[in-house]
């Protein structure tokens, strides 16, 4: 605990974006076929520094199959919430779940050359206290930690519905679910809310079944895929309205509101159009009656290819689908970057209107058929993946990895772990850094990204920027 | 009974008032973020308004039974005693806890008044005031006589004088707060200058709680 505010916390985005830039980055690194620990990469981007773009300090987790996916810190600006009037937590510890084995790991970065895991939750523990498995996001909220999860009970994870479970975000026990009146939701992936405004926002993947062992392809054919999102009275927590976004939009991942909460409204990433191979962006917001509303504001069209050039997933359809798999919005609310990571393309559109983006700028590195090379020369396996942004918006950074069955079915061999950063343009536009090139342990696969101080999809504000 | 002890503990309903409202635990910080949702300094007030209403019910709701209590002339100082015991353990739970009540993070941000008035129970600053209410009750008593007819209408009018004087304090300060956070201070106020009052105010708790049970014996 301290006596005075944590520094990185900030009552409004504005302040963030004006907050000292990071120095380092944390990556999680996932052994694809489980013969390794999976492990925390500290990385350096200090552009002053020797070690610039590499690894520091690694750390790794005794035990094997893990498969580290997504995570998130303890607090973040939400503690200076006006309603908890608490706000001496410590931004120390991050919380990284194990979405194969449904362990959580709390790793403390207090000293991030010499984090150490402070402590770990067993399934079984998990799965007594909320009948929940296969852990995801990690978002701060006004109560605690609240984590969303893939799979309810069972083996295979289908015995009842997934959804999130809170978190003391000091001792880190388990609390228990948070749902009260989930509705129609019977699937789970993402989460977001505006706090001050009082609502969430979730989202839909699939039911482990449908993704532990690879996209099931009869599954996606025949739209079986989460494709609604959920908006939610958050304090009360029961759904206010869902919303079908229409069954062919498949994969309805990452859901990214505007981080000034004055505004309501958001975006919300789908993978696949399943009847045009369209990546697809929707916005969703409040209308002036109070009503929920989505509509589509961004698609991205497939490229047509040789089926020789296709893996057999994609073979009968003869075209590389963009595969929108990740969206991250800055903190001035004003660039939405969407992760084709299929096409091997990084797209940056300006939503300063969130219903009529408009595309920025963008990079085109890896692919299935494309294959672009880093300016540097070096080859980059798969494609762009997850994304995070600097609070101050000028730096982009992102991985290559989308979940290791998935890699094997869309870039089958093993391509290697890749981070790279994008310079953001003063007035858009994006362009790759040759000197940022992470190299990995041989043998992994990288994923989410999370900088140090917070960055674009960790803190909450309770404060509009003014 | 003489006038300074009497102005004292009228000192300390105010200063009491004042301090509740500068905690920022206590809500301006509300007040600040209502008035830069809705974009204008003006609603600053309605916010300050619904947080005093909570926090004047709070006080009312604590104070009043014992009001009724001090009829019991017979054991006022055991119920002055009682009253400092409580005040002393809820100090102490705060101190040694540490920990903050997880139903009011269920109150919905739009529901100020209810907000403050479970804030105000749930943090003890209603019951701050018990002790210093029974001193006032206990020099009333002395100067009345034992009037039962006229106790209860005294001791109630009296709760409502704490309570309204307490609450028009911590409006002031609060108000202030808010104000010049909301009018020059700007944002970073929160984040570069509160500072963790908790320890503070549980030890505000012992400290009067202290005070009643000595004054009591």
């Amino acid at each position: 605990m301290n006596l005075r505010p944590d520094p990185t916390f900030h009552p409004s985005p504005k302040m963030a974006m004006e907050a000292p830039v990071e120095k380092l980055a944390f990556t999680l690194m996932l052994s694809p076929d489980g013969t390794k620990p999976d492990g925390l990469a500290v990385v350096d981007v200090d552009p002053d520094s020797d070690t610039y773009s590499q690894i520091v300090h690694e750390l790794y987790v005794p035990n094997l199959g893990d498969e580290f996916h997504h995570f998130g810190w303890n607090a973040c600006s939400s503690s200076l919430s006006p309603l908890t009037g608490h706000a001496f937590l410590e931004r120390r510890y991050l919380i990284i779940p194990g979405i194969r084995s449904s362990r959580i790991y709390i790793i403390d970065v207090k000293d991030p050359m010499d984090c150490k895991i402070h402590k770990i939750i067993e399934a079984d523990e998990l799965m007594a206290k909320t009948g929940y498995s296969r852990p995801h996001t990690i978002h701060c909220g006004p109560e605690g930690i609240y984590v969303s999860t893939l799979g309810g009970g069972g083996e295979d994870g289908t015995d009842g519905p997934p959804g999130i479970f809170i978190m003391d975000c000091q001792t880190f026990e388990i609390q228990g679910r948070y749902e009260m009146d989930r509705g129609i939701q019977d699937k789970h992936y993402d989460f977001w809310w505006n706090l001050p405004r009082d609502y969430m926002v979730s989202s839909e993947w699939g039911l482990p079944p449908q993704f532990e062992n690879g996209v099931v392809a009869e599954d996606l054919l025949s739209n079986k895929y989460g494709h609604t999102i959920h908006f939610w009275d958050l304090r009360a927590r029961k759904v206010a309205k869902s919303i079908d976004l229409g069954e062919n939009h498949q994969m309805a991942l990452e859901i990214r509101p505007a981080h000034d909460p004055i505004k309501e409204y958001g975006f919300c990433g789908v993978v696949v159009d399943t009847t045009n191979l369209q990546g697809a962006i929707f916005t969703w917001w409040k209308d002036d009656n109070g009503e929920w509303q989505a509509k589509k504001t961004i698609t991205i069209d497939p490229v047509p290819a040789d089926p020789d050039d296709l893996p057999d997933l994609l073979k009968g359809f003869g075209a590389v689908p963009p595969l929108v798999t990740d969206i991250d919005l800055s903190m001035d609310d004003k660039y939405l970057y969407v992760a084709c990571w299929g096409l091997g393309e990084m797209h940056q559109y300006d939503v300063s209107d969130p219903m009529n983006p408009v595309l920025a700028g963008k990079v085109e590195i890896g692919g299935i058929v494309a294959k672009h090379k880093h300016p540097n020369g070096e080859d980059f396996g798969y494609g762009p993946q997850m994304v995070e942004i600097s609070r101050d918006g000028k730096r982009v950074y992102w991985t290559n990895s989308l979940y290791s069955t998935w890699d094997d079915q869309f870039y089958p061999g093993e391509r290697g772990a890749a981070m790279v950063m994008a310079n953001v343009g003063e007035n858009g536009g994006i362009t790759l850094d040759e000197k940022f090139w992470t190299k990995f342990p041989e043998g992994y696969r990288s994923h989410q990204i999370r900088l140090e101080g917070g960055d674009c999809s960790t803190d909450s504000f309770c404060y509009p920027s003014v | 009974m003489d006038l300074t002890t009497a102005a004292g503990l009228w000192l300390a309903v105010i200063l009491s008032g004042l301090y509740h409202g500068l905690n920022p635990g206590m809500g301006w910080p509300l007040a600040v973020s209502s008035a830069l949702f809705e974009r204008r300094a003006s609603a600053l007030w309605p916010a300050l308004g619904a947080l005093s209403l909570g926090h004047f019910a709070a006080m009312l709701g604590i104070l009043l039974p014992f009001s009724m209590m001090t009829l019991l002339i017979d054991y006022e100082r055991e119920i002055r005693i009682g009253a400092g015991l409580i005040v002393i353990a809820m100090g102490l739970y705060l101190a040694i806890t540490r920990r903050h009540p997880r139903f009011l993070a269920r109150i919905p941000p739009h529901r100020l008044a209810l907000w403050s008035f479970l804030v105000a129970l749930a943090h003890g600053a209603a019951l701050m005031l018990v002790p210093i209410y029974l001193g006032l009750c206990a020099i009333e008593e002395l100067d009345q006589g034992h009037k039962a007819a006229s106790a209860l209408m005294t001791t109630t009018t009296l709760a409502l004088g704490v309570a309204i004087l307490h609450t028009i304090a911590m409006m002031g300060s609060g108000g202030a707060m808010a104000y010049a956070v909301h009018r020059w201070l700007g944002l970073q106020f929160l984040s570069r200058s509160w500072f963790d009052l908790e320890l503070l105010w549980a030890l505000s708790l012992i400290v009067v709680g202290g005070i009643g049970l000595l004054t009591a014996l």
